[in-house]
């Protein structure tokens, strides 16, 4: 069972590229990318767990309790931040080409191609 | 003093950015430039300060007063060396050019634009400073999303609104990547510093958990570096982002890039890897060529001049990933000498591209076919620019590329100054035959793939609406940095200075005792290397080939035309293929990313047990 963390880690980051490569809809393709990036919040936890260990709130329980490791909770909420700029901005793009294109289907995205 | 001052070229940008925005609808246009400008111009100061202090000896500032405890970091640390807080220097300076430009450049802007410039700047800056991992991936976070939005400033328009999401995804799945690498090297060593990392790595056989987080990692950083085939986004967005922000894109932030893979690889793994430097040596420079080639021809086969300009960038990072590559203190010394030449040459041509798109709302070469004999200043500053791509002596690019030569030799890869001189031929010669075909009218009207002229013609609505005459500091600006490019190879101690620091840079274990243990470390002395007559070889062969190559595109319609089927069909038959794999399809850019760096983790794997 230990290991199973970092499958479904694992498993999310291909799932989720695999959303971003086949999408035919912008906003499938971004929570795809959300999708991608989930993965790293469960293989931090999963590296930070550590078996019968107490939530890392020192307040006011005894100093030598078994604590999980809180340093990757916090990385984890770092990242949540990054991810929820970055998909608001996203976001806001595909509405935005939504108004131009008529289309939010990657296909019909075209004026870059030669 | 200057430890204390760590910190502020970060700070200052920051608290500035958020400024403009919250202020900038209600305040006069002459207050969003000049907190922009203040903002840029001090930090460039500090930064230069920063680099001067570390000249004596590089220092570890750790925030909040956390200084590591028995070589245990609790806090974080900006770590800086010359080269980081040279480069961080660099970046700054290029954002007070730019912003400079945008002074004239754009008739009406807001405060948001120069919040975004700002916090892209704190970005770069906090990246090049920054000693701990952590902090690196939440610094290339802030300047890629500052930089996502820049790209799509004119949100009215579609190419921009494209151009900005294909740039969005793919970095955003390189960043994201990395956090995964990360998380296997937290693992593994329990450190977020890097030099804590690499003290724990040691001399440890790299087994494949090491290996797959390094793949990652430098598949992230080379994401932004658009090394092939994870360079899809570069094009697309330099053809669509305002002037000034592909001012930045070029000169800097694609750099910044291969920085940080130099960084990650002299920091973390060249303990780890030292047994296996001739495999990374060959995987990388194998990389680095086929960066270096593509770009090229994909460089010379553009009309639309900015996305032109955007593949000889991609050209010329493949240079410098081979530098990095070679794994020594001289091929580092070449990366920054040759960066610093290329960041303002390149800068400059998108300033020059700028005017055109100015004038005639157009940046397509046949569109502009004669029109630029209105501007030979403009045609002058273009050729020059050319001819320093192409390396001739005695300009800065110059002495960074025999730098880069000598590094080549000194790895046992000789051949690749083949692919050097080829790469110097061919873009100086694409942005030659520009000039030649736009500023004096040389070569036929009409071109091939009209589609990329529909394109080209989008870009409407930045500019300033008087084509009757071209304001003079949009000439000013690009003039003085190719000054620049001339005069700072040319200074005394100035390249044997960089080799110095470049030889700090490349050790390993001494990064570790001056950022964790406090040592003063001293700057290593080195006799300066001399430019051997070779060097002058090379320079003649890529110059005259720049000219060959530019009177190619400019009057060989009828050679080509009387090539033998058998070679001209497979020609164009290729260049149809390349054309057609650059589709703008975020779905295939994709594609190519995770096959790019399956594959290159693969060779890794296999290579580097």
């Amino acid at each position: 069972m230990a290991f199973f963390p970092f499958f479904v880690a694992a498993w999310l980051f291909v799932v989720g590229l695999w959303g971003v490569v086949s999408s035919r809809n912008l906003v499938r393709t971004v929570i795809s990318l959300v999708v991608v990036q989930a993965s790293s919040y469960v293989l931090l936890l999963g590296i930070g767990y550590r078996g019968g260990a107490k939530a890392p709130i020192v307040a006011d329980i005894p100093t030598t309790s078994r604590l999980v490791d809180p340093v990757v909770q916090v990385l984890v909420l770092t990242d949540i931040v990054i991810e929820a700029t970055v998909a608001a901005l996203l976001l806001a793009l595909v509405v935005q080409a939504h108004k131009r294109f008529g289309s939010v289907n990657p296909d019909d995205l075209r004026p870059l191609r030669d | 003093m200057a430890p204390h001052i760590s910190a502020l070229p970060v700070v200052v940008p920051f608290l500035a950015g958020p400024l403009v925005v919250a202020v900038g609808q209600f305040a006069p246009r002459w207050f969003n430039d000049s907190v922009g400008m203040l903002a840029a111009v001090a930090a460039t100061a500090l930064c230069a300060l920063l680099a001067v202090h570390a000249a004596q000896h590089p220092f570890a500032y750790w925030l909040g007063g956390w200084t590591p405890r028995y070589g245990t970091t609790i806090g974080i640390s900006l770590s800086i060396d010359t080269l980081g807080a040279g480069l961080a220097t660099f970046s700054a300076l290029l954002v007070t050019a730019a912003l400079t430009y945008s002074l004239r450049y754009f008739d009406a802007v807001e405060g948001l634009y120069h919040g975004l410039m700002l916090l892209f700047m704190a970005g770069m800056v906090g990246f090049c400073l920054t000693g701990d991992l952590f902090n690196l991936l939440v610094f290339f976070e802030v300047m890629s999303a500052a930089a996502y939005a820049l790209t799509a400033y004119k949100i009215e328009e579609r190419g921009p609104i494209q151009g900005a999401i294909n740039f969005g995804i793919t970095n955003s799945i390189g960043a994201y990547g990395m956090f995964i690498g990360l998380a296997l090297l937290y693992a593994r060593t329990g450190a977020l510093n890097m030099a804590e990392i690499g003290a724990a790595l040691g001399s440890h056989h790299a087994d494949w958990l090491v290996i797959v987080a390094m793949v990652l990692l430098f598949g992230g950083f080379l994401t932004k570096a658009a090394a092939v085939p994870l360079h899809f986004w570069l094009a697309d967005a330099h053809a669509v982002a305002p002037i000034p922000v592909c001012v930045l894109f070029s000169g800097v932030m694609v750099e910044l890039g291969v920085y940080a893979v130099a960084r990650l690889y002299w920091q973390v793994f060249a303990g780890t890897l030292s047994a296996h430097e001739i495999a990374v040596r060959a995987v990388f420079v194998g990389l680095g060529v086929m960066t270096a080639l593509l770009g090229a021809v994909m460089c010379f086969l553009q009309r639309h001049v900015k996305r032109l300009l955007a593949f000889s960038t991609i050209s010329h990072v493949g240079m410098f990933i081979c530098g990095v590559a070679f794994l020594t203190g001289k091929g580092i010394a070449g990366v920054g000498t040759y960066l610093v030449g290329h960041g303002l040459t390149k800068a400059a041509l998108f300033m020059c591209a700028g005017v055109l798109l100015h004038r005639f709302a157009t940046i397509d070469e046949y569109d502009l076919h004669g029109r630029g004999r209105e501007l030979p200043l403009v045609g002058l500053l273009m050729g020059v620019g050319a001819l320093m791509l192409a390396a001739l002596p005695p300009f800065t690019t110059f002495m960074g590329k025999s730098l880069l030569e000598e590094a080549a030799a000194g790895a046992g890869y000789n051949w690749v100054i083949v692919v050097f001189i080829f790469v110097s031929a061919m873009t100086g010669g694409a942005v030659l035959r520009v000039t030649g075909r736009v500023f004096l009218g040389w070569g036929p009207t009409e071109g091939p793939h009209p589609g990329q002229a529909e394109a080209a013609r989008e870009d409407t609505h930045e500019e300033t609406g008087s084509p009757t005459h071209t304001p003079p500091l949009m000439v000013l600006v690009p003039a003085v940095l190719l000054v620049g490019v001339l005069l700072l190879g040319l200074i005394p101690g100035a390249v044997p200075g960089i080799e110095r620091f470049a030889a700090q840079f490349v050790e390993h274990k001494a990064y570790a005792g001056w950022v964790l243990h406090g040592l003063r470390v001293s700057v290593p002395v080195l006799p300066p290397s001399h430019i051997s007559a070779d060097d002058y070889g090379y320079s003649l062969i890529s110059t005259v080939g720049a000219l060959a190559v530019a009177s190619l595109g400019l009057f060989g319609r009828p050679v080509r035309a009387r090539l033998p089927d058998a070679l001209g069909h497979p020609a164009e038959a290729a260049a149809g293929v390349l054309h057609g794999v650059h589709s703008g399809h975020i779905g295939d850019y994709i594609t190519w990313w995770t096959a790019g760096v399956g594959v290159i983790g693969g060779v890794c794997l296999v290579a580097l047990r």
